[in-house]
């Protein structure tokens, strides 16, 4: 490579993370360190009834069983320094927790923040299409076009205040998919979860409105704990967006969220992630942990769900967003494009598991791998002797840039009922200097020719993504690759 | 007659290898220059670096065009200054529609004119007349960029881009290698077509074949890095016949 294309390399890849700044709110922090007295902490001030204590003690009791036989999980293609638990502190709110009636009560340090995110919190974006719960630092500050859904019978809230509105839904639901006992992080999460969101749409109704949430980490050696729990009733239909972006730290932040979704009869359940947490310095330093469990039920007959990510942060990041295929015929998609670069560390991948019959998965995994990068798909597919016509297609494409990245490819595929079919396809490619020197010639920047070439690859899963988010997207996927292709 | 492009004792390689051993070059608006010369003589390298392969290093000399100096010029500021390349092995672009990727070229360079975007009807219609035209068959365009495409018709997708993007200075690279001679009449003619007073075109090719139907008004040949003859459209007849160890005997002698 000639020294100057190097050395504009470097200067693209040392340019500084764009949403790296901290808003100064005053925050209170719990001390570091987990133990019973913390957890009975954070419930109290989250005002929690003693129910959801008691679940997050025998959570805790289960994690602290799991750390005392050392079952932190370790098989990912991650390697990083052990994890202090003891070091970190699990709670942080912002100090005053007002109630407000309109967007123009919020503070409005924390609205710039969110302006400069480009959040769209304020009314007219809301009108466009989206409305926003905007979590800051694990407490919700405000709630945009909630009326409207409530008027549906939409519940869109904070998982607290559902936890104090709606307990006996959040009680029937919360941890059926994802059980404490689950894995080690699952575990933590159910013990601190610090906030989150709560979603419940009623039988018959189709939620007209993409909900989305965006999360962001705003206080140092504070692990962000959230907890998502989507229920769509019979026959309803919703989707949700997910996004997230961070500001730069020193240290290691560990993000160990639970999402659960249950589709009963014939509802649908999309879920859509963009997630752009701060990858670390070019050695990886200061990088998010997302260690998330994300898992959806279609226990009803003919439901479906839909995963989408675009997963383009973190520097380690251990990831599987799945589903099980309990009702019949019950369909679920899962489509991700993984970028990583610099020292990023994407294990990420999904599980299908396949009970009722005639259900069908279909996964589609585009993953991208630069500097020193890497990026292994990890996917199970498991047909059990129930799934009567079970059907299941993977496809698992890799694409390489430059020469110090890896990619790797680990599936699974148990089948154990003769009438079921499952399908496998992996292709690796490279962008090279000549895909490159085509487009430019043609009179596109590097950054264009990227996107472009970007967007091809991952056309597939890009085009699933709901409009707000696709140019969002594609812009951050060439965002995160710029300079990378020599 | 205003001179396009002028090259100055032009010294480049790749890998630290030197290719092009001092090449002098003038080619003036409304003029057809061919170029050839055998395997390994430096053709495709002299392509590569007018159009600014990043990989080719240039030790010494100038590029002009237009009188300025575009050594120092990003590919894609000189695509937007109007050159244009055809590639002798054009690449393939997977997933990336070729209306996406025609679009936002040509957009591009109207933009770099200060024009405003294309109309998107217009463009199609543009597109698909082209597309039927050149290619033989519409529907291409709605493929990614070359994929599962032959080698004819990758030929044949450049011309159409030339076409398309009406460059002032189009080098264009074995533009008829791999081509029967139905296409290459077709290439031919789109050249014909597009000659014009204020556009030049600079042909490089290893026969005589293609030459029969673009009358060059200059030929030269290129041996080891040099230019070691120019002459009119009799040179290439000549080396047609004699092939190129006649040339090579008369240029040292």
């Amino acid at each position: 490579m000639p020294e100057e294309v190097q050395k504009e390399i470097e200067e693209v890849l040392s340019r500084e993370y764009e949403w790296g700044f901290v808003a100064p709110i005053e925050e209170e922090v719990a001390p570091p360190g987990i133990n019973e007295d913390i957890i009975r902490y954070i419930s109290e001030k989250k005002e929690e009834p003693d129910w959801m204590l008691e679940w997050r003690l025998k959570a805790y009791r289960i994690w602290k069983s799991m750390w005392e036989r050392g079952e932190e999980p370790h098989w990912a293609y991650a390697h990083y320094p052990p994890i202090d638990y003891q070091a970190i502190s699990y709670y942080a709110a912002p100090k005053k927790k007002p109630k407000y009636g309109s967007l123009d009560e919020v503070d409005p340090e924390i609205r710039r923040m969110f302006e400069k995110l480009g959040i769209p919190l304020e009314e007219q974006k809301a009108l466009a299409g989206v409305a926003v719960d905007a979590v800051l630092d694990s407490v919700s500050v405000a709630t945009t076009y909630r009326k409207k859904l409530e008027e549906m019978g939409i519940i869109f809230m904070s998982i607290s205040e559902a936890i104090r509105e709606h307990p006996d839904l959040v009680r029937k639901y919360l941890g059926t998919v994802v059980p404490p006992g689950d894995n080690f992080f699952a575990a933590l999460n159910a013990a601190v979860f610090s906030d989150g969101t709560f979603v419940y749409v009623p039988p018959g109704v189709k939620c007209p409105i993409e909900l989305s949430t965006y999360f962001r980490i705003n206080a140092a050696r504070t692990g962000q704990f959230e907890r998502t729990l989507i229920v769509a009733d019979k026959n309803s239909y919703v989707s949700y967006l997910e996004g997230c972006t961070a500001p730069m730290r020193d240290e290691h932040q560990l993000h160990a969220a639970v999402v659960e979704l249950i589709a009963l009869d014939g509802a649908e359940i999309k879920y859509s992630t963009v997630q752009n947490w701060w990858t670390g310095d070019e050695e990886g330093r200061g990088g998010i942990y997302n260690f998330v469990t994300k898992r959806g039920l279609c226990a009803g007959k003919n439901s479906r769900i839909m995963w989408v990510q675009v997963e383009v942060g973190s520097v380690i990041t251990w990831k599987y967003p799945s589903t099980i295929l309990k009702g019949d015929n019950s369909v679920s998609e899962f489509y991700s494009v993984a970028i990583t670069n610099k020292r990023q560390q994407a294990d990420t991948g999904t599980k299908m598991i396949h009970i009722g019959k005639n259900t069908r998965s279909r996964i589609v995994s585009k993953g991208i791998s630069a500097g020193y990068g890497n990026n292994t798909y990890r996917g199970m597919v498991k047909i059990l002797p129930s799934a009567e016509n079970a059907r299941n297609y993977t496809q698992c494409d890799s694409m390489l840039i430059g020469n110090n990245c890896g990619a790797h490819t680990v599936p699974s595929i148990e089948v154990r009922n003769p009438t079921a079919v499952s399908e496998h396809e992996a292709t690796t490619s490279r962008i090279g200097e000549d895909i490159l020197f085509y487009c430019r010639q043609r009179g596109l920047d590097e950054e264009k020719a990227i996107e472009l070439i970007i967007s091809g690859f991952a056309k597939e899963v890009l085009r699933q993504l709901p409009m707000e988010f696709a140019v969002e997207a594609r812009k951050l996927l060439s965002i995160s690759l710029e300079g990378s292709v020599g | 007659m205003k001179t396009l492009l002028e090259i100055r004792n032009l010294r480049a390689g790749i890998d630290g290898k030197e290719i092009l051993k001092g090449i002098n070059l003038q080619i003036n608006a409304g003029e057809l220059h061919a170029i050839m010369g055998p395997n390994g003589s430096g053709k495709s390298t002299l392509a590569q670096v007018i159009a600014g392969h990043p990989a080719y290093e240039v030790y010494e000399g100038e590029i002009l065009f237009d009188g300025e100096n575009i050594l120092e010029l990003d590919p894609e500021e000189r695509a937007q200054k109007g050159i244009f390349l055809a590639f002798q092995a054009p690449v393939e672009i997977p997933g990336v529609p070729l209306l996406e990727f025609l679009k936002t070229a040509l957009n591009e360079l109207r933009e770099a004119r200060g024009e405003e975007p294309v109309d998107t009807m217009t463009f199609l219609n543009k597109v698909k007349e082209l597309a039927k035209e050149i290619i033989g068959k519409e529907e291409v365009i709605y493929r990614g960029v070359n994929e599962g495409f032959s080698g004819g018709e990758r030929k044949r997708n450049e011309i159409l881009q030339m076409r398309l993007l009406e460059p002032r200075f189009a080098v264009l690279d074995e533009i008829d290698s791999g081509l029967d001679i139905d296409a290459l009449k077709l290439v031919a003619k789109h050249i014909n077509e597009m000659r014009s007073p204020e556009r030049a075109f600079l042909l490089i090719t290893h026969y005589y074949r293609i030459l029969e139907h673009v009358k060059p008004d200059v030929v030269h040949v290129l041996y080891d890095g040099k230019i070691v003859r120019t002459g009119d459209y009799n040179l290439a007849l000549e080396v047609e016949e004699k092939g190129y160890d006649w040339l090579l005997e008369t240029a040292n002698a």
